[in-house]
């Protein structure tokens, strides 16, 4: 291989040999994601005309400027789902990634690696459960009369909760089983950004006093920043969706019920 | 050494109760419908099922395992999985590799790695990716559900994090040896990779299998659903018009909600 040159060098014919298969390996996946995610991407524009489906995706449609958007916001509903959207999706930002982090913290504290491999091993479990599943799973132990939650609510003292069906609940029992689902999968993101941080920086802190708690405040945490961050960013192209698959499989089974009259 | 201070073992049993309550929090809800499908339809309504099956039966699993469309859904969903795990594990390590380079020795790397970040945030929803699908003539297909979700660019992302850390002598000393890109990708890399593609594998695996919504819209008849979406069918519209009076009467039998 040619000794690298620090100078930018013009972009000759012998680099293009060298990184030509390289371009090749690249092709089929940039395909793929040419294909199925810009020319949906590109397809946005029938948002912005008055989309006739014979005239096919990118046929000559009339533009209509942003009266389908009006047509939206003047929906009577259309404020009431907003405001839930972004209620949902701010407390499953902020829950999906504290939640994950103090376990982590917790988690990276156990000495028994049995234990510790154990709890991790469950913790992970739901992550793999489809929500068409879990849908069913919730709907049976979260059921008024015969789920198990319920029961004890009301073995408590407590009066029974429609979980599924309660309007006062419903947001909530999204956000909970929604951090429930994943934070077992979080957590191994942000243990293995724990095991990144070099040991030096612990005995350097123990040296200068710091306890459990300081260490864990000043070094774990900052150490943890970046990947944080990255995961905080991620999340946030989440925001409007909130959760569809979710939603759509807990919302439907009600009303799979309720039309039912069972 | 380290001392135990008082302040530091209490701190530790209430760590461990609160990892083990944790735990079983997650292990609950599982075991509880376990328990409940192994349990008759009078002790589930009764109330009395928590972690173990009251009043053993498998009726349950006899209604399902008797209904046609769960095995050719469950077919569909393994051709699925057996084309579409390869297949995306292949264009994965083809795309990261390229993408574990520097810029010195791939110029447009940036370029590239912005065209794939893009989509992570972006996207262009249900019915321009409906429609795509429709104008290729894909509808029923296996390659409706394959293609588009073929690409992960959070794995692509992973993937060539672990082909970093691969140390760079190794490619130097294939390259002087006489491998091209390909070779060295392929058998340098990968094998040195193995533990980072099972989880991948394994991620890929779970997104492929659990996948229940595209099923749903690509679709036009329920034979061709894949497992999930069959199942999805069968949780939401437990009594609608899919089931005879017949099937009614079953579940009634399995389940009398």
């Amino acid at each position: 291989m040619p000794k690298k040159t620090k100078q930018k060098s013009k972009y000759t014919l012998s680099h293009f040999k060298r990184e030509l298969p390289l371009h090749l390996m690249l092709l089929p996946g940039l395909a793929i994601i040419l294909i199925f995610s810009y020319v949906p991407m590109a397809g946005l524009i029938i948002a912005f005309q008055d989309f006739i489906p014979s005239k096919g995706m990118f046929g000559d449609q009339e533009w209509v400027g942003l009266k389908n958007f009006e047509y939206v916001f003047h929906l009577p509903g259309f404020g009431q789902a907003m405001k839930n959207t972004v209620i949902i999706a701010f407390w499953k930002i902020i829950l999906g990634l504290v939640v994950p982090v103090i376990f982590a913290l917790l988690l990276n504290e156990v000495r028994f690696i049995k234990f510790k491999k154990t709890v991790q091993t469950i913790v992970y479990l739901p992550y793999f459960l489809s929500w068409v599943v879990l849908g069913g799973i919730f709907l049976d132990i979260l059921s008024p009369s015969t789920g198990i939650i319920n029961q004890i609510i009301t073995a408590l003292g407590g009066k029974e909760i429609f979980f599924l069906g309660d309007n006062e609940y419903f947001r909530e029992t999204l956000i909970v089983t929604d951090v429930w689902k994943n934070f077992g999968y979080g957590a191994i993101v942000y243990l293995a950004a724990i095991l990144g941080i070099d040991t030096d920086l612990y005995e350097a802190a123990k040296i200068d006093g710091a306890n459990r708690w300081r260490q864990t405040w000043h070094v774990t945490l900052p150490g943890m920043r970046m990947i944080i961050v990255l995961m905080m960013v991620l999340s946030l192209g989440n925001v409007l969706n909130a959760g569809f698959d979710q939603v759509f499989n807990f919302y439907c089974i009600y009303l799979g019920i309720l039309f039912s009259g069972v | 050494m380290r001392k135990k201070t008082k302040g530091r073992i209490a701190f530790q049993i209430i760590n461990y109760s609160i990892l083990a309550l944790l735990a079983a929090l997650c292990l609950f809800p599982i075991l509880n419908i376990l328990a409940m499908s192994f349990s008759s339809a009078t002790a589930v309504s009764a109330g009395k099922v928590s972690v173990f099956p009251v009043e053993f039966t498998a009726s349950a699993y006899s209604y399902v395992m008797g209904k046609k469309e769960f095995w050719t859904s469950l077919i569909k969903s393994l051709e699925r999985v057996l084309i579409g795990v390869p297949l995306s594990m292949v264009i994965t390590i083809m795309t990261a590799y390229p993408l574990s380079k520097d810029n010195s020795q791939l110029r447009a790397r940036s370029v590239y790695a912005w065209v794939f970040f893009f989509t992570m945030l972006f996207s262009g929803g249900l019915i321009p990716g409906y429609l795509l699908i429709q104008n290729l003539h894909m509808m029923d297909t296996i390659w409706a559900l394959i293609l588009p979700t073929t690409i992960s660019v959070y794995n692509i992302v992973l993937m060539l994090n672990f082909f970093r850390n691969i140390p760079k002598e190794l490619e130097e000393a294939a390259l002087i040896d006489g491998a091209n890109q390909f070779q060295t990708c392929f058998l340098i890399y990968v094998p040195c990779a193995k533990p980072s593609i099972a989880t991948l594998t394994l991620f890929s695996f779970v997104t492929q299998w659990n996948s229940y919504f595209d099923g749903l819209i690509f679709s036009n008849f329920p034979s061709s659903y894949p497992l999930a979406s069959y199942l999805y069918t069968v949780v939401v519209k437990r009594d609608l018009s899919t089931l005879s009076l017949d099937d009614f009467k079953l579940l009634t039998m399995v389940d009398d909600r």
